[in-house]
């Protein structure tokens, strides 16, 4: 491939007393960030970034808990109370926050291999518990950070730097892993749908228990590039051909398989007590109030 | 004092964090109700052999208080959400053995680099592996030390019986605030099960949590006050700080450089070992003309003074030194009575884990024995007796 060298552009002329809305909610300090050009993170962190705005969240009442991984670094960016964890431990970590702070809206960021390999077992038993915490997982089927290994989303063929001669093992539909498990909001979307999945998010953000948005997003440098997906443009023009908006599917016939159309949508919308009321009620008995 | 009811508290339903009075407990209800006192609101665990009595008491009694119990599904999660409820305001703790505890590595090394105070005990077993579940060891030792990937200061205590388990739980509780650290509690399995009269004190003050005293602007979450010890801002505190266990500068944020990453870990090792003083805790015992010395820790500890008792009866100057803090290590002490006496016996319920301490802060000065087997049993005062005797000989 070529190199193509780019002229610097010129710097943005910036008006005077004219903020970005979404600045306040950015440690625009850290910037730039260290994701890859056409990643599809970005997206998904202004989609939740907009999803606060809009719902004129106070900073001070949301804290944002990531593993780790490239999705991991959302916490980093945030300029809100924010945890960078261990590799797999953003729920159990974001399960002691909110048990101990629980007017603390806890939102945790993650990646697939963090929340449903090495994370795996936390994931179902918080969504059990029905533990009031919204999870936002970035499902770019493979391990971006560490080079682009095989993960518990990488579809069958899929080739990763750990699976040379293609995939040959199942892989998890999270959105029907989520609702088995008992997750009470469950959506699938990808970063094409940046304004649904923002309305999603303001969804889960105020909705009560275990919720859960995948988001299934380009990994060019990794995953898209080893599959030969193209650019990130040409993985947005995919999911613009073959995402199919379904709401009250059944997650189990939403599986993702390349080549073929998939479903994206809200899939589950419940409620039943949270683990916070549960444990609040058997005190009131305790103490027969 | 003696003569002071003993009350019985276990099944009762009492709103009072502190049960002030004379009880009949084990050493793992005496942590449970030390952690309680000291204010901790916050526990999560795995049950596993000898510690379930901790987290039992522990789900009959924090929902009692206003506290938060939770049983999580494996020992990662368990040391994952202490660290999150610290941050959440609260104190918190979990407790485990061998099996659990080298699945809490990992975040214990998170709390350590995050600052994040919390207590975790250890209630010993025969080890490795799935070893002996329901006997006593001492083979985590080193283990609490280094178990953690990394170069870092950890402070461990060791009790040596339902009465100490309770008061050095409200230490660990105390200094793990001072320090903004874990602590360990070093138990072992015959102290966790052993029945004792353990007295609870009127009053048991809770010990702040360091919070900053700037606005805020401008305020840098791991700028060290003059002890290098930061404030710490918890979540929902208006200071929407980063924590991270990457190597970060005093704005939290990763600072992916040598220079950085030396600065920050030698902070953290120093904020330990430069105030160690105030927490080196031991006990003497006919120390003041021993010519044999035997140092022990934990249940061990009291079985080696039935060897020093049995000594002395056979005309013997042997005394006692009872360590109760752990790490990091009283070199100083050592030394002290390195330099005294005539010879040095260490025992313990591993292979030899506190000995290479021992000599190593002894520097090879007097003559040294270990008592030791590898877990199951406590010793005799007869084996402890046999060392005295076989360091005195090999001195002649
Ligand atoms: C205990 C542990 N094992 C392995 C790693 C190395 N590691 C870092 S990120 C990562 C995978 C992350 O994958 P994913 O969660 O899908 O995030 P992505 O980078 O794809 O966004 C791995 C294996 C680690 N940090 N900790
Ligand atoms: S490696 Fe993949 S997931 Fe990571 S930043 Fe680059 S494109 Fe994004
Ligand atoms: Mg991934």
């Amino acid at each position: 491939m070529p190199i193509v060298k780019h002229k610097p552009k010129p710097k943005p002329e910036v008006l005077p007393g004219v903020r970005h809305p979404l600045e306040k909610y950015l440690r625009t300090d850290r910037l730039p960030h260290i994701w890859c050009s056409g990643c599809g993170l970005g997206i998904a962190l202004s989609s939740f970034l907009y999803a606060l705005e809009e719902l004129e969240i106070d900073p001070d009442s949301v804290a944002v808990v990531s593993g780790i991984g490239c999705a991991g670094r959302f916490a980093g960016y945030v300029r809100l109370d924010s945890y960078h964890t261990t590799h797999g431990r953003a729920i159990p970590f974001a399960t002691g926050l909110k048990l101990a702070k629980p007017d603390l809206k806890v939102v945790v960021f993650s990646g697939d291999g963090d929340l449903f390999a090495i994370g795996g077992n936390h994931f179902i038993h918080a969504a059990r518990r029905n533990v009031d915490i919204t999870v936002l997982c970035v499902n770019n089927f493979n391990y971006g950070m560490t080079g682009g290994q095989v993960g518990p989303t990488t579809p069958i063929e899929g080739r990763t730097t750990t699976t040379p001669y293609g995939n040959f093992e199942h892989p998890f539909n999270l959105v029907y892993l989520a609702a088995s498990a008992g997750a009470t909001y469950v959506a699938r979307w990808t970063t094409l749908h940046a304004r649904r999945l923002k309305e999603s998010i303001k969804e889960a953000l105020q909705h009560p228990g275990f919720n859960f948005i995948e988001i299934i997003s380009p990994c060019p440098t990794n995953f898209g590039r080893r599959n030969k997906l193209g650019d990130a443009l040409d993985e947005m023009r995919y999911y613009a051909e073959k995402a199919m908006i379904r709401h009250g599917a059944d997650p189990a016939a939403a599986e993702v398989v390349p080549g073929k159309e998939f479903i994206v949508g809200k899939f589950v919308d419940t409620r039943k007590p949270t683990y916070l009321e549960l444990y609040r009620k058997k005190v009131e008995e305790l103490f027969g109030r | 004092m003696a003569n002071k009811p003993v009350t019985r508290t276990a099944s009762r339903v009492t709103k009072k964090r502190v049960l002030s009075g004379v009880h009949f407990m084990n050493g793992d209800e005496a942590i449970a109700e030390g952690a309680i006192a000291a204010g901790c609101t916050f526990f999560a665990a795995y049950p596993i052999t000898p510690q379930s009595e901790i987290a039992e008491r522990m789900a009959r009694r924090l929902p009692q208080v206003d506290g938060v119990f939770i049983q999580m599904e494996d020992e990662l999660g368990a040391m994952a959400a202490v660290i999150g409820a610290a941050w959440g305001g609260v104190k918190a703790m979990t407790a485990t053995s061998g099996p659990g505890f080298s699945l809490m590595m990992e975040n214990l090394g998170l709390a350590v680099m995050t600052e994040t105070p919390c207590v975790i005990a250890n209630v010993q077993r025969g080890a490795p592996s799935t070893g002996l579940p329901t006997l006593v060891g001492q083979g985590d030792m080193m283990q609490a030390r280094w178990g953690s990937h990394g170069h870092y200061e950890i402070i461990a205590l060791s009790p040596a019986s339902p009465q100490e388990a309770f008061d050095l739980t409200v230490k660990a509780f105390a200094l793990s605030e001072r320090f903004r650290s874990p602590v360990l509690l070093m138990t072992d399995e015959v102290v966790g099960h052993m029945y004792e009269r353990v007295e609870i004190p009127e009053e048991v003050p809770v010990a702040p949590r360091r919070k900053p005293k700037a606005p805020p602007d401008g305020f840098l979450p791991f700028k060290p006050e003059e002890d290098l010890v930061p404030p710490m801002a918890c979540a929902g505190d208006g200071y929407r700080i980063h924590v991270t266990g990457l190597t970060h500068d005093e704005r939290g944020y990763p600072a992916m450089d040598a220079e950085a990453h030396d600065k920050l870990v030698r902070r953290l090792c120093e904020k330990i070992t430069r105030f160690r003083d105030e927490f080196t805790w031991y006990e003497e015992v006919m120390t003041e003309d021993a010519e044999v010395l035997v140092i022990s820790y934990g249940i061990s500890a009291r079985v080696s003074l039935g060897g020093v008792e049995l000594a002395r009866a056979k005309g013997i100057k042997a005394g006692l030194l009872r360590l109760i803090t752990i790490w990091p290590f009283p070199d100083e002490v050592i030394r002290k009575f390195a330099d005294r006496v005539g010879g040095l016996v260490v025992v313990e319920i591993n292979l030899g884990q506190i000995y290479r301490e021992v000599e190593r802060a002894s520097g090879g000065r007097v003559p040294m024995r270990g008592v030791f087997h590898a877990g199951g049993r406590i010793h005799t005062p007869e084996e402890v007796l046999a060392g005295i005797e076989e360091v005195l000989e090999c001195r002649s």
